[in-house]
């Protein structure tokens, strides 16, 4: 989805009342809609912010509190980049959480350390990575070709993958023995984690994968209006496979993460982790819906609850008044992309 | 027939009339309708008959005129103040939730209930009495509305009309889903109906049948009442048809030239079939020729059409583009054969609202503008931009969404992405539903601009005239067959008319 179209769903006067595309109004209208439609979310970040020095001061605004707000961020954000396409796309996807456990689970186990200790610690990402995109193309057979609704065949892939993360570990704790593995990725790069890197990676990635490609724009054609992409000779069965297959992707990069930050493999990793990442696209602004995505929008809606999480904790808030301010956050967020969808459908 | 008091109706509209942005729906119909009689509503696709029932039922709101009931004038704000003034309307699409009972599909709304619980045993009583009142008492008022025939449904939708104690039942094309035997048992009960002073509005395309059971004719026409309470006995077929088809706006037709009769066919269609649709459809089009499809809605045009290009997948046949045969079943394969579709449904099968005008060109052929799959925007849009001058698409941004624009520019929208694309076969689903009057030519000229730049155009259309004026040869398609071929010059709008009714009372 491009800046432009999504400047102009929510902010119909700056574009559509302007017949003439001087290439200034252009630049104006990219430059302009992009900052504008994400302006919400960075004046809610920026007054989280300003709660968070204000009430815990040096404590929340020292660099090493804002590395943890970033650390925390990285494995949610990762899965949250899968998810944009997913929903963007005018699908759902509720297994990712538990294939982050199957994956973490998958990549320590006996076997698969023993090899990486004989050969190299890669095997390790690759058995997590590869164990992540076989799930993900699992629920894109199911719901492309097996027509069953991605709401359903997700929660079944869910079940799944988290039972057999627990019949692989046995239910039990499987600490990451192979050193290099560790040293790599618990390591700083120029004062930042690796981990906080790889999901800036991810998110630049995706960023130009949405909107610089050829499979983004099927993607928000797809999601948008799935017959008229079909009536123009895309392959929308096989393109949403394959969008089932990179959230399999994001959620098994999510589960090596989670090995990085835990330096242990277990079937309750990723717990709940789909709703968080559902949540922070949401309030991101990519539509439920489908047919319009923001991969700018799901990072600030990232951070925005994981600052969340750290102000409240910096408080010694408890966990349920957070989850409350979650929920509120979340319908707040809803309501007002409802009010921008119907005045854009309202323009003239 | 009984008539229980012919001098006075029981309903009368006056001047209705109905605007739509860019359009006059409705502009000034009369209809009177008297207790007791079946009224028969007749008038070709677009004369405003689903309009008026709208209004009839509420469901609309008339811009002037005026509704008496009973000599009494009355405002139908909304469907169930209509139902309280005793019109109730059965859709074409019944209105019945297949999940319910019968019994509780005709008190849906208006449950017999004591304290919020619902009086089950006096429904289905009740119920029970309805429909034995419609000779229907087999039907049992416990049955799941799911499991019912299009017949029984519609049974229940009469029970349901009758239970809001309707004095006029409106009825939609009652016969469409029936078969022979249903249809004569429905109009045993509407002769019943009529008999017990409930005055029926029957609309239906099939002359034979309102020669059967209508009392009294209303013929629209461009919305407007062009005959009004004529007597079915007196007014003849050929009278009805000329009413029907009489014309007050000419369109402007493009001259179709001679096209050399050695240029072998660009696409064949041969013995192309989709089960229970349409079968055995054959035909060729060659470049710069225009070949149209009539026929009602729901004769299989639209599907033929799609089959074609492979959107659906043919149950035999086979579609050749330049002698070369196509996959059925496969859209990409035909876009790739230079094959491109103009659905019927613009907006729900053609565009993606919500984006740009340019994305919506490019939408079958954005990947050509990628460089190891990044997009090269700046290619992009000039080549849209392109198409926007050449098909003087207005307003001329290419970055407005489609949504802002008005039916004949999406029309246009969807012609330049066939463009870009350079599609040699254009196959059109009503090229011009929802474009006014004044666009209709422009849309003419381009499609004859196409063919004559050497494509092969298809189209379909409710508007027999506009097949035959835009048209080299016709197709008149009836219930799935092709009824009858050739050139559009030596057929005229009555004789397709009867052939498509002729081909629908089988």
């Amino acid at each position: 989805m491009s800046e432009q179209s999504v400047a102009q769903g929510i902010a119909p006067g700056q574009s559509t009342q302007q017949p003439a595309a001087t290439t200034a109004s252009r630049f104006h209208r990219v430059f302009g809609g992009s900052v504008g439609r994400n302006l919400g979310l960075v004046i809610a970040f920026i007054a989280l912010c300003v709660v968070g020095f204000v009430t815990a001061g040096d404590r929340f605004a020292s660099v090493d509190n804002v590395m943890t707000i970033l650390r925390l961020a990285a494995v949610i954000g990762v899965l949250s980049v899968g998810m944009t396409f997913v929903i963007t796309a005018g699908g759902i996807d509720l297994s990712i959480g538990a294939v982050v456990g199957l994956s973490s689970v998958w990549a320590t186990t006996l076997a698969t350390q023993t090899m990486a200790q004989n050969t190299h610690w890669i095997v390790m990402v690759g058995v997590g990575v590869a164990v992540g995109t076989a799930c993900g193309l699992v629920n894109g057979v199911l719901v492309a070709y097996g027509k069953v609704v991605a709401f359903i065949a997700t929660l079944a892939m869910m079940a799944g993958a988290r039972g057999l993360a627990e019949m692989i570990s046995n239910r039990q704790t499987q600490i990451v023995k192979v050193q290099g593995f560790l040293d790599f990725f618990r390591a700083d790069l120029l004062g930042v984690p690796v981990l906080v890197w790889m999901f800036l990676v991810v998110a630049v990635a995706g960023w130009v994968l949405l909107n610089r490609t050829t499979f983004g724009r099927r993607t928000v054609a797809v999601g948008g209006n799935p017959e008229a992409a079909r009536l123009a000779g895309i392959n929308v069965r096989r393109h949403v496979m394959y969008l089932y297959g990179l959230a399999g992707l994001t959620a098994g990069i999510g589960g090596v993460m989670m090995l990085a930050r835990t330096t242990a493999g277990t079937s309750t990793h990723g717990q709940l982790y789909e709703l968080d990442a559902i949540a922070a696209v949401v309030v991101g602004g990519t539509l439920l819906v489908g047919g319009r995505g923001t991969i700018v929008g799901t990072v600030f809606g990232v951070l925005i609850f994981s600052t969340l999480t750290n102000v409240f904790t910096q408080n010694n808030l408890s966990t349920s008044a957070q989850a409350v301010a979650k929920g509120v956050i979340i319908v707040v967020a809803v309501l007002l992309q409802q009010q921008f969808a119907s005045r854009s459908r309202g323009a003239p | 027939m009984v008539i229980a008091d012919p001098a006075r109706p029981f309903l009368q509209m006056r001047g209705i009339v109905k605007l739509f942005p860019g359009a006059r729906a409705l502009d000034g119909v009369d209809l009177d309708i008297r207790p007791g009689e079946v009224h028969c509503l007749l008038g070709q696709n677009g004369a405003g008959k689903s309009t008026l029932i709208k209004v009839l039922s509420g469901a609309h709101q008339p811009d002037a005129g005026e509704i008496l009931i009973d000599g009494e004038r009355v405002t139908l704000s909304h469907p169930v103040a209509a139902l309280r003034h005793g019109v109730a309307t059965m859709y074409q699409e019944l209105d019945v939730v297949d999940g319910l009972t019968v019994a509780e599909n005709i008190y849906l709304g208006h449950e017999l209930a004591t304290a919020g619980f619902s009086q089950r045993r006096i429904s289905r009583q009740h119920t029970h009495k309805l429909l034995s009142r419609l000779g229907h008492g087999d039907i049992s008022p416990h049955q799941e509305v799911g499991r019912l025939s299009a017949a029984g449904k519609q049974v229940v939708s009469m029970a349901r009309a009758l239970s809001h104690d309707a004095r006029v039942i409106v009825m939609d094309e009652p016969s469409a889903v029936l078969d022979s035997e249903e249809v004569a048992n429905l109009f045993r009960v509407v002769r019943e109906l009529a008999a017990a002073g409930v005055a029926v509005v029957y609309i239906s395309h099939r002359l034979e049948e309102i020669r059967q059971i209508g009392d009294r004719i209303t013929v629209l026409k461009d919305g407007r009442t062009v005959a009004s309470g004529l007597s079915v006995a007196d007014t003849s077929t050929s009278e009805l048809i000329r009413l029907m088809t009489g014309r007050t706006v000419e369109h402007v037709f493009p001259a179709r030239p001679a096209i050399p009769a050695d240029r072998r066919p660009l696409l064949r269609v041969e013995g192309l079939a989709l089960r229970g649709v349409f079968s055995d459809v054959s035909f060729e089009v060659r470049p710069g020729e225009v070949v149209g499809l009539a026929g009602l809605v729901g004769s299989g045009r639209s599907e033929i059409l799609e089959t074609i290009f492979g959107a659906r997948r043919a149950t035999a046949g086979r579609v050749e583009v330049d002698e070369v045969q196509l996959r059925s079943g496969s859209v990409p394969t035909a876009v790739r054969a230079g094959i491109g579709l103009c659905p019927e449904e613009r907006k729900s099968q053609g565009l993606l609202l919500d984006e740009p005008i340019y994305r919506n060109i490019t939408l079958s052929t954005f990947s050509r503008f990628a460089h190891a799959a990044l997009l090269d925007e700046r290619t992009e849009r000039a080549a849209a931009s392109t198409q926007i001058t050449a098909l003087d698409l207005r307003p001329a941004d290419p970055d407005r969404p489609a949504r802002t624009l008005s039916g004949g520019n999406q029309q246009k929208v969807l012609l330049a992405r066939w463009l870009v694309h350079g599609c040699r076969v254009l196959l059109l689903d009503e090229p011009t539903r929802g474009v006014d009057v004044g666009a209709r030519s422009e849309i003419y000229a381009l499609i004859r601009e196409l063919s004559a730049a050497g494509a092969a155009v298809v189209v379909v259309s409710s508007e027999i005239d506009e097949v035959l004026g835009l048209s080299d040869r016709v197709l008149v398609v009836s219930e799935g067959r092709i009824v009858h071929s050739g050139p559009a010059a030596e057929i005229d709008e009555h004789r397709v008319l009867d052939l498509v009714m002729e081909g629908s009372a089988a």
